[in-house]
């Protein structure tokens, strides 16, 4: 018989899901990038001169940085010119006006993935947009929001129809000299969904983006911009899978976001990027910006995450707290197993009055995975009254693995009230057993104490998406024990 | 129901248990008394099949089956029940989830369908009464923060709930005050069940009276050195466990663990 500390060791045989490949016929520019590959990107998309200045003036800040280095996570260097830029499924010049032009083996991808794309086979409150390595692929129940004015449509084809929108909100957040890959990103960004809720509308479905890597040697460089007018709602959630391939490719996206006065967004991301195999071949590198910014009065943005996925997970959701009385709130929870190594954490930084934020972070090591929270509290002089709450707990399965807490606090504002736990646990032979000694058995025993650590940061999933991340949790834990 | 015949086991190489005899029949309670050491927690360990301890010889049956052939999930599904020395916590998993999924463990087991949910709330109200605990409880974490009464109490409470066939109490009385000592007996005894068997493991008489077993065995060194009825546990409190010491270590084959 196993002892139960080899067994919570044992993560090989964990198997990946998601990992299979579409065959589709797809056309893309050749690996490298300069400004020829830029303007090349640029002119697929039929994009405004506005946006491909905006580009070349990111890309040339780009070739100035330097790639960051101070995460606690460690990769051979990554090759820039070796990546493909640009990989969209063939298609003619208009691209799809409706679901029944959208290429089949596309919609079964979907369909394998769990996504059905037809409207009449979707959970009835969620609409979505499919992106697929470069380009999103089909978005539903577009016309019934258009009826509430809400824009829900791919960021190129926004590009196009809402210029003024894209231009005036664009980069705003997160400018393209904020860091190296957003920067990167602000240059050769391919797609993403935009979002635009009009003033006192509460967008009565769930929002949804389904990310999906298939070809190979490719980068997926989305962008995400939501703009939520004054009293406004909406609830966003993205998804995220890849092949599996033995060579690491880069995901580096940007999300912005921004909240007018009264407005609310609840942007949720389950992310299960392929994460390597057991001894840490391949997998994502997901390299990722994002950040709200709560501009108006009242105005409240929240981050909850599951990270599940990725070989390299290194991302901060963070908030900008302008407005008087308005909120933040980040709720993860980050899982590394086999080889994973995760750097997450948020921002908080409060700049108008009685701004508060709330930090709950949850971090599973299993395997010999790495996990790190790093977050920044920020408190400015003129923040009156700001308040923050942190809670940075980790949990370890096994002992070969590790878990890292790197909380920073600043505060210039004498008012301000500052709380912060952290804990750290380790799920021990003696809970296996006593559960086991209850007939349960040692996998439901895990996937039930882990959930258990998880309860608080999966409440603030949309219901049917908690479900998800449940069993995702389970199917990533699968192995992790005897 | 239980039998044990020769039943030797180490841990990292100790012999702890050197040849343990001892039959139980259902409806009967047995106790085992043994001073500190005597390796009473170890039998009830291995029992449960906590595999810290190796079998070295001797066999379990259990039911007519080899106990020590199945998983201790499964020892757990057949019915064998054990009331922690030291109960676990399991902070974020609710008594009311942990015992549900206990239960439909057990139930899966058997080929039944999973409890109904209005069912299983009125079997945990029922039993709930027995340990005199109240509901909010049932949302409180797997003994997390709860007091050492509570964690022996939640014990019975779950052996009330998953009704096992055998139950083994690992010195349910340690760390208990009088008052909460006759609240888990009070409940053990409503347990008494024609179909179930039940050894109680203490180190002290004083639990034996109010939970007055059929069968006392004594265990020192390993090994059972005496059995008899209830007076036996008085005559242990009245004159300790050094005279039986004293006869192990001169009784033939005791060296042979």
């Amino acid at each position: 018989m196993k002892t139960d500390s080899n067994a919570v060791h044992d993560l090989a045989n964990r198997e990946y899901r998601w990992g299979f490949v579409s065959d589709i016929e797809s056309e893309a520019v050749p690996a490298g990038l300069d400004e020829a590959t830029i303007r090349l990107i640029s002119e697929k998309k039929g994009e405004p001169d506005f946006l491909l200045d905006w580009r070349l003036k990111a890309y040339r800040h780009w070739t100035t940085l330097r790639e960051p280095h101070w995460a606690n996570v460690q990769y051979p260097p990554i090759d820039y010119q070796s990546i493909v830029y640009y990989s969209a499924p063939k298609r003619s010049a208009e691209g799809p006006k409706s679901l029944a032009e959208v290429d089949p083996e596309l919609l079964r991808t979907y369909e394998r993935l769990g996504i059905p794309l037809r409207e009449q086979e979707l959970l009835a409150g969620v609409a979505v947009d499919a992106v697929f390595d470069s380009v999103s692929v089909a978005t539903t129940f577009r016309d019934k929001l258009g009826e509430l004015g809400i824009l829900f449509c791919p960021f190129s084809e926004a590009a196009q129809s809402h210029p003024d929108l894209i231009r005036r909100w664009l980069g705003t957040v997160v400018p393209y000299t904020d860091n190296f890959f957003a920067a990167l990103n602000s240059a050769v960004f391919t797609d993403g969904s935009f979002v635009y809720v009009p003033p006192g509308v509460r967008c009565p479905m769930e929002l949804s983006t389904y990310f999906r890597i298939n070809a190979a040697k490719t980068g997926q460089f989305e962008r995400t911009l939501i703009v939520a007018d004054a009293g406004s709602y909406v609830s966003y959630l993205e998804g995220c899978t890849a092949p599996m391939r033995d060579e690491n490719q880069l995901h580096a996206a940007v999300v912005e976001l921004v909240a007018l006065d009264d407005a609310q967004i609840k942007y949720s991301t389950v992310q299960n990027w392929y994460p390597g195999d057991a001894e840490g071949r391949g997998g994502i590198y997901n390299f990722v910006t994002k950040r709200g910014k709560c501009l108006g009065r009242r105005s409240k943005i929240s981050w909850t995450q599951v990270e599940t996925g990725s070989a390299i997970t290194w991302k901060y959701p963070s908030c900008i707290l302008q407005g008087d009385d308005s909120v933040g709130e980040f709720y993860s929870v980050a899982l590394t197993a086999g080889r994973q190594q995760a750097d997450t954490g948020t921002k908080m930084l409060h700049i108008g009055k009685r701004t508060k934020s709330t930090i709950v972070s949850k971090g599973i090591s299993a395997g010999r995975g790495q996990n790190t929270y790093r977050g920044l509290v920020k408190i400015q002089r003129g923040a009156d009254g700001a308040r923050n709450y942190s809670q940075c707990d980790s949990m370890l399965l096994g002992d070969r693995c590790g878990a890292h807490t790197f909380p920073y606090i600043d505060v210039a504002n004498p008012t301000a009230t500052m709380e912060h736990e952290a804990t750290t646990s380790k799920i021990g032979d003696d809970q296996l057993f006593y559960c086991q000694q209850r007939g349960i058995s040692k996998e439901h025993a895990v996937s039930m104490i882990v959930n258990g650590f998880c309860k608080e940061v999966f409440r603030e999933l949309p219901m049917e998406f908690a479900v998800e991340a449940q069993k995702l949790l389970e199917i990533n834990l699968e192995g992790s024990v005897g | 129901m239980l039998e044990i015949r020769g039943l030797h086991a180490s841990v990292l190489g100790n012999p702890i248990l050197k040849g343990i005899d001892l039959t139980l029949r259902a409806g009967e309670v047995h106790a085992i008394m043994g001073p500190n050491g005597s390796g009473k927690s170890t039998l009830a360990a291995v029992l449960a099949g906590r595999d810290t301890y190796q079998v070295t010889a001797g066999e379990v049956r259990y039911g007519g089956r080899d106990l020590l052939e199945l998983a201790p999930e499964d020892r757990a599904c057949e019915g064998v029940f054990l009331a922690f020395q030291y109960p676990v916590e399991i902070p974020g998993v609710s008594n009311l989830q942990f015992l549900k999924a206990a239960l439909n463990a057990r139930r899966k087991h058997r080929g039944l369908p999973e409890v109904d949910a209005l069912d299983f709330l009125a079997l945990v109200r029922e039993k709930l009464a027995l340990v005199g605990m109240d509901e909010s409880f049932l949302r409180r974490s797997v003994n997390a923060g709860f007091s050492g009464g509570e964690k022996k109490r939640n014990e019975i409470f779950q052996l009330a709930v998953l009704d096992p066939e055998l139950a083994i109490l690992d010195e349910t009385d340690s760390g208990l005050d009088i008052d909460a000592l006759r609240v888990v007996a009070d409940g053990v005894n409503r347990l008494r069940d024609p179909r179930r068997a039940i050894l109680v493991i203490t180190h002290y008489q004083r639990l034996l009276e109010y939970i007055v077993p059929d069968v006392v065995h004594v265990l020192s060194g390993g090994r059972i050195v005496r059995t008899g009825d209830r007076s036996l546990a008085l005559d242990l409190e009245a004159r300790g466990y050094g005279w039986l010491e004293a006869d192990a270590a001169s009784a033939p084959g005791a060296s042979a663990g």
